[in-house]
């Protein structure tokens, strides 16, 4: 059988589920980032999928932008997790709730 | 030629202003009033040689253009200089010169010497701004810029509470009298489309129906019985004696006050369309004249006899200017311009002498010891009871005879003005009696002296001035008449009568000065009567007209300040911008709660949202 765009995107589709479930479910807040990934990467997925089908260099370009971003975005995140963890010595983010109303 | 004489006459006392504004503090004491003096004295000049061909009869009315001032309205500022506003330029400029330089010598030692002078030629240029104007705008100008010297000048000592209090007033009820003039001003321009004099004027009989030129005329009347301290608009005046008595002089006796008296006469071609409006006027005009002199007859305040005589007199230039009489008023406008200039000024030399004491009570027997100012004062009080050949004589009695020719109920008025000429004969009289006849009745310490020659040589000039001021518009010759006409040539004038007439009219005005003079002298010549009565209290409050007023305007406008402040603005306004805050507060007190701090709640929010609207978009079939 071929693989069509389809399937493509029912695999983003899922990976995107459970990146969303993670964030939902879990409360370490590495656990929490990787979950972030899961669902950056799935629609990056969707991005490369859709460039091939309509055979275009624009899913492709927009797949670097985003790895570009999400890489910077995991310096900065690493680093509040770090520095969060040292303070406290926990990473379960149902403990960071000071910004409450 | 002439218009750069004119703007020069404008230019002079402004650049007198600015010069003193700027260094008038640092300049040492004489020259600040030497430069004042000094450019009032040249813009004198100046209007008198623009003036040269008007007396020679050959000269046209210039307007001298200087700039666009409101295009949208086709306002230029431009000054118009008639034989009308030549007149009164002189006057201002002329008296004007003399008070500056009596100044001098009266405002010696005062720490604000340089400010004092800066006001002065402020208020010259304002005044001359006023009387040169060539459409009602820029007239409006010069009216709002007088007011405002006025206001400076009578709270120039304005560490008194009371010249504080008075300076306000006469602010306060001026601007009563300027809202009519702004409503007129208003009706004018939309009848007109136009506020210029020559066109106005000219289009007035086609453009206006009686009742419009009804209404203009009186809320003009409004406006100069506010400026001209007429009734009921008056009380600001006696009030304004407050001020340094130059001031009293030049502003409110000889020039500012007479502004209302201008406006009349400037805008006769309006009168002439409202009869109704003009006998208004008179009858303001005569009710005033005898009112104020009821009252200068029990005051003791030297300057206030003299503030309601002035009341009492400008009564006699509406009664004028009412009857279309407009050279008469006019000519009693120069001719008061002199004598009670000169009263004043004598009055603050006296005071000058007396160290600041202005009750005639501890006056007395002054004649001896202050010569020039008894004999200058007396030539004014004779000039203003009517006294033939002075000045005040020729122009009371051509006012009294052009209402008396009016016939009808015009001859009530002339009545009216007969036996104020009578009072004022004899309240002057009571003046001069108590302030330099009999026994001295000086405080302790006091040591009366005559003023320096450079107040005694103004009332000098201006005594010789109320002495031949009136030969100029004599019933034999009538030179003044002849100058005006071109400037009323669209105005029926109402001129005295001639013949038998006008010698039994004299003579009435004459007996009436001489039986004012002769009660006055029998009843002050041996002792000075106590004037304890109830009548003379009621007379000496003023009939309580400031005390009525202070309980029903004053008083009323208190409270509802009072409220506004205390009740509107704590509550009302406060209130709203609380409620605002408040309201906020309670809302957000609401929407609180969604802020778990739950990241998890959240990202669930998001998904939801998500999921929301991938929904709408699908059900819309829009992917």
């Amino acid at each position: 059988m071929t693989v069509t765009p389809g399937w493509y995107m029912a695999l983003a589709a899922a990976l995107f589920v459970i990146g969303a479930g993670g964030i939902l479910l879990r409360r370490n807040a590495l656990v929490m980032f990787m979950s972030v990934e899961l669902m950056l990467n799935a629609v990056n997925l969707t991005f490369v999928a859709a460039g091939r089908e309509l055979n275009v260099i624009d899913g492709q370009i927009s797949v670097l932008f985003v790895m570009v971003v999400a890489a910077a975005e995991v310096v900065v995140g690493l680093a509040i997790i770090v520095a969060v963890f040292r303070r406290r010595h926990t990473a379960s983010v149902d403990e960071l709730s000071e910004l409450r109303g | 030629m002439v218009d750069a004489l004119v703007s020069l006459a404008i230019m002079l006392p402004l650049g007198g202003t600015v010069l003193l504004a700027a260094f008038g503090r640092r300049l040492p004491e004489p020259v600040a009033g030497v430069v004042g003096t000094l450019s009032v004295a040249a813009a004198f000049g100046c209007a008198a040689v623009a003036s040269a061909d008007f007396f020679t009869g050959s000269g046209e009315p210039v307007v001298v253009r200087w700039f666009e001032w409101f295009p949208a309205f086709g306002v230029e500022a431009a000054f118009r200089f008639d034989q009308l506003s030549a007149l009164m330029t002189l006057v201002v400029t002329g008296v004007g010169a003399l008070i500056h330089l009596y100044s001098i010598g009266y405002m010696h030692g005062d720490p604000r010497f340089g400010t004092f002078f800066t006001y002065m030629n402020l208020f010259v240029t304002s005044m001359l701004i006023l009387v040169l104007a060539d459409n009602f705008a820029v007239l409006f100008v010069g009216w709002e810029l007088v007011g405002l010297c006025s206001y400076l000048l009578i709270s120039f000592w304005f560490e008194r509470e009371t010249a504080a209090a008075a300076g306000k007033k006469a602010f306060i009820v001026n601007r009563v009298g300027d809202v009519g003039y702004i409503v007129a001003l208003m009706i004018v321009f939309s009848s007109f489309g136009t506020f210029e004099f020559d066109e106005v004027f000219a289009a007035a009989p086609a453009v206006l129906g009686t009742g419009t030129a009804t209404a203009i005329a009186l809320l003009l009347l409004v406006g100069a019985a506010g400026k001209s301290a007429q009734l009921p608009l008056y009380v600001w005046l006696p009030d304004a004696m407050e001020g340094p008595t130059p001031v009293s002089a030049l502003i409110h006796a000889a020039t500012m006050v007479t502004a209302g008296v201008y406006l009349v006469a400037r805008t006769g071609a309006i009168f002439e369309l409202a009869p109704a409006a003009a006998a208004v006027v008179a009858i303001v005009g005569a009710a005033t004249a005898l009112f104020a002199a009821t009252i200068a007859i029990a005051q003791r305040d030297i300057k206030r006899v003299l503030a309601y005589s002035t009341i009492s007199q400008l009564g006699y230039m509406f009664m004028a200017v009412g009857a279309a009489a407009h050279v008469a008023g006019l000519f009693h406008l120069m001719t008061h311009a002199f004598f009670k200039a000169l009263l004043f000024l004598g009055a603050g030399s006296v005071i000058h002498g007396m160290h600041d004491e202005q009750d005639m009570a501890r006056m007395g027997g002054l004649a001896r010891k202050m010569p020039i100012t008894f004999v200058t004062m007396a030539i004014g009080w004779l000039a203003i009871s009517g006294i033939p050949p002075l000045a005040g004589f020729w122009s009371k009695d051509e006012i009294l005879g052009a209402v008396f020719e009016r016939g009808g109920a015009w001859t009530a008025l002339w009545g009216v003005g007969i036996l104020t000429a009578l009072l004022t004969a004899f309240y002057m009289t009571r003046m001069m009696w108590l302030t330099f006849f009999g026994a001295p009745r000086w405080a302790d310490g006091a040591a009366p002296h005559e003023s320096p020659r450079v107040m005694t040589l103004p009332l000098m000039a201006l005594a010789g001035l109320s002495v031949v001021g009136g030969l100029v518009n004599t019933p034999f010759r009538t030179a003044l008449e002849h100058f005006l006409d071109p400037a009323f040539a669209a105005v029926h004038l109402a001129h005295p009568p001639e013949g038998t007439t006008a010698w039994v009219l004299a003579g009435a005005a004459v007996v009436a000065a001489v039986v004012g003079i002769a009660l006055g002298g029998m009843r002050y010549r041996d002792r000075i009567p106590a004037e304890q009565g109830p009548g003379w209290r009621l007379l000496g409050r003023g009939y309580y007209v400031d005390d009525v007023y202070g309980q029903v305007f004053a008083r009323a406008g208190k409270l509802g300040a009072a409220w506004l402040a205390f009740r509107f603005d704590s509550r009302g306004i406060d209130g709203a911008v609380e409620g605002v805050g408040g309201l906020t507060r309670r809302v957000g007190s609401w929407l609180r709660p969604i802020q778990t701090g739950f990241v998890r709640s959240y990202a669930m929010a998001m998904v939801l949202g998500g999921v929301a609207l991938l929904a709408w978009f699908l059900s819309r079939g829009a992917l």
